[in-house]
Order: C-alpha cells, then sequence, then structure tokens
C-alpha cells in the first residue's frame, strides 16, 4: 500500500465515556458504564444479544441520549452535542445506505452535505470506490449488489469525510464465512491507513479477538472487563468472560492454598497448580483451563504440568484439530483440542491422562 | 400435479365474483360499445364527432384541467397527512387517523352538500367574511371550478393518503439516521432522502386519485352548478336529456379505454396491497 494513500489530515478522536446509564421505561440496557477509547484503537464492544451493545453505540453517535453519565471527546463534554454535529462515521448493520443513489451517489452523499466543492467530491469519491475496490460499480443502486460490496459502499461512506471517529456495528453478521475473513481483514486495513478510532460492535468473539486492540464485554447492560485480545483471552477476570470467549474447562478446586503468584487447589485427590492472576479469598475456587492448552497422553507426563486420569467419551474432527470429549473420574466434562496432525487417533472409552503446562490455567472464584 | 389442481380450485372459488363482473359490467359495456359504433348509423361517426365537437372537446380539456388540480392538491395534503399519520406523536396519529376514515363513513352526496353550504354565496364562509367586514361582496367559492376542485380534493385525499403512508412506512428508518450521523439537516434529508423514497407510493397516489377523479359525477354536478360540466356528466346528459345515446357512448368507451391504460400503468408502480396501506 503506497504512503500516500494515507487520509493524512484525519484527525483521530479520543473518547471518555464516564458513568454512561440508559433505561428504557424500568429496564435498563446500560449500568454505569465507564470506558476510555484511546485515540486511533480499535475497540471492539463485545457481548451476546441484548447486552446493549448497539444503545452503546448509538450514544456514542448522539442518536440516543443517556439518562445518566457524560461523554467527553478530545477534553469537550460532547453529552448534548446532536449526531449530525458529531459527524462520526457510521456503519449500520444492515448497511443502511441510500436504495435511491448509486455508489458514487452514496459515496458523495456526506461531502455534498458539506459543501464540497465537485471537483474535490469527484476526485475524493474516486479515491475511495478505488481504495475498497468498487472500481467498475460506480453506477449502480446498492440493489444491484452482493452482501459485500454494499458492506464496501457503507465504508466508504462512512470514511470519505475523514470523520475522527468510526462506530460499525456488526457490519458483517450478513456475510458468509469466507467473505466475512476477507472484509475483515479489509476493515483492519482501512484502520491502519486511515489512523482514525475505530468502535466496533459484534457479538462473535473470533472476529472481536482477530481485529481489535482492545476489547470491551458486555453483558446484561455491564461492561465486565476491557483488554487486550490476549489478556481477555488468557486473564478473564470472571467466569462471564472466561466462558464467553471460547470454550473452557472449569474444574472446582478446594483446600485451596495461596502462595505469592502461585495457587494450589485439589480436584478428584489431585493437587492442581496454577497462577493466581486476581485477588482471591476462601478456600474454594475454580481451575479454568481452554481446550487447546490441554493434551492428551498415556502417562502423567512431567512434574511441572498438571495432570489429571480420564476416560475418553467420544470425539469431533474438525479438519486442522481434533476435540475430544472426555469425563473425569467423578463425572466431570473436559473438552481437549489437538491438533489432528500431531496425535493419532483415541478410541473411546480409553483410560488416559490429560494435562496442561501450570501456567496455562487460571483461577476464577467458584462464584460466577 | 398439486399446483395445477390448487389453481384449478382458486379459480373455481373466484368463479362467483367472475360471473358476477362479467354480468353486471362486461356484457353491459359491450352493449354500449356496439351502440357507439350503431348510433344513430352504422360506422365511425360518433368518434370522429369526439375530435371535431367543440362542446365535447372542451368537456374534455375542463375534465383534465381539473383532475390535474385536484390530484396535486390532494397529493400534497395526502403526503402531510400521511407523514403525521407514520411519523407523529401518538395524538398526531390518532388525529390523523380519525381525519382519514371518518369521510369514508359519509356518503358523497352528503359530503357534496356540505361543501356547498359551507361555499355558496349566503354559504358560512361568505357570511361570515362578509359579518367580519373582511369582503363586501360574496367570493365566487361554489357553482364553478373552484368550488368542484375543493369537493373532489377532500373527497379523494384519503385514498392518496395509503399509497403515500405505506411507502413512508417502508423506509428503513436506519437509513434516515445514517443521513444524519453523515451530518446532513433536517431539510435536507426531507427532500434527498425522505421524498424520494416514498416516489413509488406518491406515483401510486397520483394514478389512483387521477382515475378517480376523472371519473366523478356527484361532486361536479352539486358544486359545478352545471357551469362546469365534467366527463362523466356529459355523458349522462348526452343520454338522458339529448337523447344522442352513440356520442355519450363513445365518450363512455373512450374514458374507459384511458382509465385502463392509467390502471395497467399503477399496476407498474405499486402492489395492490399498499393501496389499502
Ligand atoms: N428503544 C428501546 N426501547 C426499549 N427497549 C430497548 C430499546 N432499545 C433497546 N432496548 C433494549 O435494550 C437492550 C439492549 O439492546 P441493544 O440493542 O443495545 O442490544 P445489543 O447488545 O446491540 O444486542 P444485539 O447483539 O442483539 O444487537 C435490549 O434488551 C433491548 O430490548
Ligand atoms: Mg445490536
Amino acid at each position: 500500500m503506497p504512503q500516500n494513500m494515507q487520509l493524512s489530515d484525519a484527525k483521530a478522536a479520543e473518547i471518555k465515556a464516564v458513568s454512561i446509564g440508559k433505561t428504557f421505561g424500568a429496564f435498563h440496557a446500560l449500568k454505569d458504564l465507564s470506558l476510555d477509547i484511546g485515540r486511533g484503537e480499535f475497540l471492539t464492544l463485545l457481548g451476546p444479544s441484548g447486552s446493549g451493545k448497539t444503545t452503546f453505540l448509538m450514544i456514542l453517535a448522539g442518536f440516543t441520549a443517556p439518562t445518566t453519565g457524560r461523554l467527553v471527546m478530545d477534553g469537550k463534554d460532547i453529552t448534548d452535542v446532536p449526531a449530525e454535529d458529531r459527524s462520526y462515521g457510521m456503519v449500520f448493520q444492515g448497511y443502511a445506505l441510500f436504495p435511491h443513489l448509486t455508489v458514487e451517489q452514496n459515496i458523495a452523499f456526506p461531502l455534498k452535505v458539506r459543501g464540497r466543492s465537485s471537483s474535490e467530491i469527484k476526485r475524493k469519491v474516486g479515491e475511495m470506490v478505488e481504495r475498497v475496490g468498487l472500481v467498475g460499480h460506480e453506477k449502480k443502486l446498492p440493489a444491484k449488489l452482493s452482501g459485500g460490496q454494499q458492506q464496501r459502499v457503507a465504508l466508504a461512506r462512512a470514511l470519505v469525510f475523514e470523520p475522527s471517529v468510526l462506530l460499525l456495528d456488526e457490519p458483517f453478521s450478513a456475510l458468509d464465512k469466507n467473505l466475512r475473513e476477507m472484509m475483515q481483514q479489509e476493515v483492519k486495513r482501512l484502520h491502519e491507513e486511515t489512523g482514525t478510532t475505530f468502535v466496533f460492535v459484534t457479538h462473535d468473539q473470533s472476529e472481536a479477538l482477530a481485529l481489535s486492540s482492545r476489547v470491551a464485554i458486555f453483558n446484561h447492560g455491564e461492561l465486565l472487563q476491557v483488554g487486550k485480545p490476549k489478556d481477555v483471552y488468557e486473564r478473564p477476570e470472571n467466569r462471564f468472560v472466561a466462558e464467553f470467549l471460547g470454550e473452557i474447562n472449569l474444574l472446582p478446586l478446594d483446600a485451596l492454598h495461596l502462595d505469592g503468584d502461585r495457587a494450589a487447589g485439589q480436584f478428584e485427590e489431585r493437587t492442581i497448580v496454577l497462577n493466581k492472576t486476581m485477588p482471591m479469598t476462601g478456600s474454594n475456587a475454580v481451575a479454568a483451563i481452554r481446550p487447546e492448552h490441554m493434551v492428551i497422553s498415556a502417562s502423567p507426563q512431567s512434574s511441572d504440568r498438571n495432570a489429571i486420569t480420564c476416560r475418553v467419551e467420544g470425539a469431533t474432527y474438525f479438519g486442522a484439530s481434533t476435540k475430544y470429549h472426555l469425563k473425569t473420574r467423578k463425572g466431570t466434562s473436559l473438552a481437549v483440542s489437538m491438533p489432528t496432525a500431531a496425535t493419532s487417533p483415541i478410541a473411546p472409552q480409553t483410560d488416559v491422562w490429560v494435562s496442561w503446562p501450570v501456567n496455562q490455567g487460571f483461577l476464577l472464584p467458584s462464584g460466577g | 400435479m398439486i399446483g395445477k389442481s390448487a389453481t384449478s380450485r382458486k379459480i373455481l372459488l373466484l368463479a362467483p365474483l367472475l360471473l358476477f363482473l362479467g354480468l353486471a359490467y362486461v356484457v353491459p359495456f359491450l352493449g354500449v360499445v356496439r351502440w357507439s359504433f350503431t348510433m344513430p348509423e352504422v360506422g365511425l361517426g360518433q368518434y370522429r364527432a369526439l375530435f371535431t365537437d367543440p362542446l365535447v372537446q372542451s368537456v374534455f380539456i375542463r375534465t383534465l384541467r381539473i383532475c390535474l388540480v385536484v390530484t396535486a392538491a390532494a397529493l400534497v395534503a395526502a403526503y402531510a397527512i400521511g407523514y403525521v399519520w407514520v411519523r407523529g406523536s401518538s395524538v398526531q396519529r390518532m388525529l390523523a387517523e380519525f381525519c382519514i376514515l371518518v369521510p369514508f363513513w359519509i356518503s358523497v352526496l352528503t359530503r357534496a352538500f356540505g361543501w356547498l353550504a359551507m361555499l355558496s354565496n349566503r354559504g358560512l364562509i361568505n357570511t361570515w367574511l362578509q359579518s367580519a367586514g373582511i369582503i363586501s361582496e360574496p367570493l365566487a367559492l361554489a357553482r364553478n371550478e373552484l368550488g368542484v376542485i375543493i369537493g373532489m380534493t377532500h373527497f379523494l385525499i384519503p385514498f392518496a393518503v395509503f399509497p403515500i403512508a405505506s411507502a413512508m412506512r417502508s423506509i428503513d428508518e436506519r437509513v434516515l439516521l445514517a443521513a444524519r450521523g453523515m451530518g446532513a439537516s433536517r431539510t435536507r434529508i426531507f427532500w434527498t432522502v425522505f421524498v424520494p423514497l416514498t416516489s413509488g407510493g406518491l406515483i401510486g397516489a397520483a394514478l389512483i386519485v387521477f382515475v378517480f377523479a376523472l371519473g366523478f359525477f356527484v361532486t361536479p354536478a352539486i358544486l359545478g352548478g352545471g357551469r362546469s360540466v365534467m366527463v362523466a356528466e356529459l355523458v349522462y346528459l348526452r343520454i338522458f336529456q339529448s337523447p344522442d345515446w352513440g356520442l355519450g357512448a363513445a365518450i363512455s368507451v373512450v374514458l374507459v379505454l384511458f382509465i385502463g391504460i392509467l390502471l395497467a400503468l399503477m399496476r407498474r408502480f405499486i402492489k395492490p396491497a399498499h393501496l389499502v396501506g
């Protein structure tokens, strides 16, 4: 990508949400939510359906007023600034293209609103059409485009006026897997090229981990954790985050013994050693280990690994990996995911050892 | 096989209606067509008269003029009412609904006389304006083209509201939000996004109103006071007063053909379901 493609005068903004609350009647859609969105970052809002992601995005955009709390952009309070004066770029779920305007006219719309000269509009639209790969489709109406192409028009239209913030609400949810991955790469590239602050909503955890500089996890209108993808995936602060970001094995521990940054506890008469990543009290906790961090073997393996005995119940083939379903002696279910190429198939009803390095598991409070 | 028997069953269900329409409209109309070619003698004489008779010509032109003005006026009013009905607050919606539905319960005759009571020289408006000293001579509001236009527009507005409101309702709210988010003012959004997106409904409403207006009889007869005869009234006069059945029949045939063309056009622009909202 040549350097002169940089949208150089695009100034990325920084937004602070301070104690944002939103109620619809008696229903609390957002509860005391504080979040700092850094200049030029790619922040993803991740959460299950109904967790308040769209509501928060609409408040950021200025389409919805928060019931409580303030929004501060670059040091200025913008809580009461209407959407048309915030002028953030926005890509809506379902694209929201103007159905009566051609691709070119759609992209030109925000520039026309700003009263730019027709020569500038022509140049900018041309650049944008090229940048998102729509050359040859300029004169088509949105209804004549494929889902991926419509998505590109929406992106082009949202970026052409060089907004300081781009908001995207589940932009890829209607696309098939291949197209989705392609568009993800494209959005990532556009983020790098423009340097604009991106706030991206999704309920797909792998999309969130793949794209973002930080992920904010929502549930029931609350912000549960914000952090880099690696941190939220490997060091979740609670059970919801741990489970929402991917499958995870949970082993209840008792006789918990804390020692510096290590913790040890008993699971089915075996001692399990883990990293202590958060303050912990009491003698009970849950050990959480991702399926891909565990291996199946015939013996307990080395002493710097935790190991438990299990019986194989079945396996699911996923191509690159195979997932084994196991049960411990006392009946706790486990899943272990291993590269298909590296292992030979293990028959059901075989008794095996499941082990993992002590630094790969983490402790969660047993309550939830 | 299944599909075939299902369609034939549907045709069976429609049969009584088709039979009724055939007996009540098609057969008599074929009779009218025959008159137009046979009365008073066989030939195209009556059709030639349509293009040469200055009275028929002036009625045709007046009818077109009234229909165009009525269509334009009804569209503007219906757009405003439809807008309030679809996008207004709940109180506004109820008011709009009231304005749209109540006229349906009052017969066309009653409404025409109602307007006469309002508009005539000694009607409510003129009496009020005169007693208030705003005018000294009564305004010519009825028994002329203006009266006909007012009465017809009022009658036809509700029919225009349905297709327009239906088009407004099907606009994706997010498209309007998107325009706002890009910095567009309300006026700009209305003219460059909202109105173009309702153009299908507008065209449909225009055709419905225009077609209905072409066949108006009662309203022009009462509010026009015989001074602004429209084509339907002309047919009546030719058949029952002149009597000149052949010319009346020829006018009817031309009118039905013209309306048929307009209806075919309408089918291209709107789905029948949209006409009722
Ligand atoms: N205008 C509204 N009136 C009443 N309730 C609303 C309104 N908008 C949103 N809600 C409620 O607020 C909650 C959060 O909605 P929101 O659309 O923010 O969820 P979301 O996280 O975007 O979900 P999804 O992934 O399904 O899009 C939902 O329970 C929803 O029903
Ligand atoms: Mg949503």
